[in-house]
């Protein structure tokens, strides 16, 4: 079946098989960061947005993203990086195989949340799973890009 | 993984009724559940044009579209405030935002899942469902009936007066519940449901109005017994029936604490 939607702001068209996932369909369209981690819907590493919420790629199917706007990494490069700056200086990015899911739940989190809290992050990120670490490095990180934040929006 | 060979975006209820009368054809809510099975679907029914992803509020009810997802539903300010936080307490642990974002309230409710933490929250208040062909029935009347080709369209959370709480017990934080409950208080006295015993959630009443007058340490652990005694409980990998019969009971006597203003000590 055929599908068009908006993948990182440009209009893509696609032949596509019902059962196809949405992850599949945006890797064959060159965004390799959407990664398969767990195939239980459980791990975080598929996440994209969709119309700006983070979903779970792995587990939409490409049928249902029809006519609709997707963002992945790729789409969201100055934003990903300057986070990004602040997970690799606090040594949270390991073997870095979680971190595009992670960041994507990061962007959606802080165009959702204005100054969360502690508990409000933990439950927010709570589908992003990381193996290497106990996720205090993401969280010193997430509080130092949000001091940095105030600090520009201060100035 | 399931496999799916024609995927068809309906117009109307009418003609996803149609298609659904075949055994081989599934109504896809959120798909996060059959993509774990190995169904062989013939045609996937999609919803998704009908606008049935509302949530709209009257004087006397919520009405939830079957396609809203689960974190529309947890994020409903007016759900929010009647329920005073039960229903986003029923929801918050459930995978991540992504998953939530991605699972329908129709998917949820309708499977009738004995894990669903939504359908324990939603069944200890006074719910609705309303089926294409069957039309309006209480949810708690929908739950023992035996799964058919109908659809839902919408659940109806009336705002009758009552108060409500949401409990569950998991092994790890964002896993299925090992037991899940809701305390509810009413006019007419105190009801308890209890779910993932691991079978579909029941609602067991305060018939015999242990809780009568004046609560106390002693009615309380009255009731909590009454409820782990009228439960059939069973093993799964997750939890012996046994550990849930007995977090059951513990539950159940958290949740009348706090509807009676103690503590908040949800998990």
């Amino acid at each position: 079946m055929q599908i068009k939607l908006r993948l990182n702001g440009k209009e893509v068209t696609g032949n596509v098989e019902p059962d196809m996932a949405l992850l599949d369909f945006v890797r064959e369209k060159g965004c390799y960061s959407v990664k398969r981690g767990c195939e239980t819907s459980n791990c975080g590493l598929c996440t994209v947005l969709m119309d700006g919420k983070p979903i779970l790629s792995c587990s939409t199917l490409a049928a249902r993203a029809d006519g609709h706007s997707i963002v992945t990494i790729e789409g969201c490069q100055k934003e990903a990086e300057e986070f990004g700056g602040f997970l690799a200086d606090e040594g949270a990015e390991q073997c870095g195989f979680c971190s595009p899911g992670f960041i994507m739940n990061v962007i959606a989190m802080f165009r959702e949340l204005t100054d969360p809290t502690d508990e409000e992050i933990r439950e927010y990120l709570a589908g992003n799973l990381c193996r290497c670490s106990g996720y205090e490095g993401q969280l010193r990180a997430i509080h130092r890009y949000m001091d940095h934040k105030k600090k520009e929006g201060g100035k | 993984m399931f496999t799916i060979a024609e995927y068809v975006k309906v117009h109307d209820l009418e003609e996803a009724y149609v298609l659904n009368q075949k055994k081989t054809n599934v109504i896809i809510g959120g798909g996060l559940w059959l993509r774990l099975g190995k169904k062989r679907i013939q045609t996937a029914i999609d919803l998704s044009n009908l606008g049935l992803d509302e949530i709209t509020e009257n004087e006397k009810e919520f009405s939830v579209g079957s396609m809203a997802t689960l974190r529309q539903l947890e994020t409903h300010e007016g759900i929010h405030v009647y329920t005073k936080g039960a229903v986003k307490e029923s929801l918050r642990y459930i995978v991540g935002v992504q998953m939530r974002n991605c699972a329908t309230v129709g998917g949820s409710i309708y499977g009738r899942f004995g894990f669903s933490d939504i359908l324990a929250c939603l069944l200890g208040m006074d719910c609705e469902v309303e089926l294409y062909n069957k039309g309006r029935l209480p949810l708690q009347e929908f739950v023992k009936m035996k799964k058919d080709n109908d659809i839902l369209v919408q659940v109806h959370i009336k705002k009758t007066p009552l108060e409500t709480v949401y409990l569950s017990q998991r092994n790890s934080s964002t896993d299925f519940p090992v037991v899940s409950c809701s305390v509810t208080k009413r006019e007419s006295g105190f009801s308890a449901v209890i779910g993932a015993r691991p079978s579909v959630p029941v609602v067991i009443a305060d018939e015999s109005q242990i809780l009568q007058g004046n609560v106390t340490e002693e009615t309380i652990a009255d009731f909590a017994k009454y409820v782990q005694e009228s439960v059939s409980f069973a093993d799964n990998t997750r939890a012996s029936g046994a550990y849930r019969r007995q977090i059951a009971g513990v539950l159940v006597k958290r949740g009348i604490k706090q509807l009676l203003g103690g503590e908040t000590v949800c998990r």
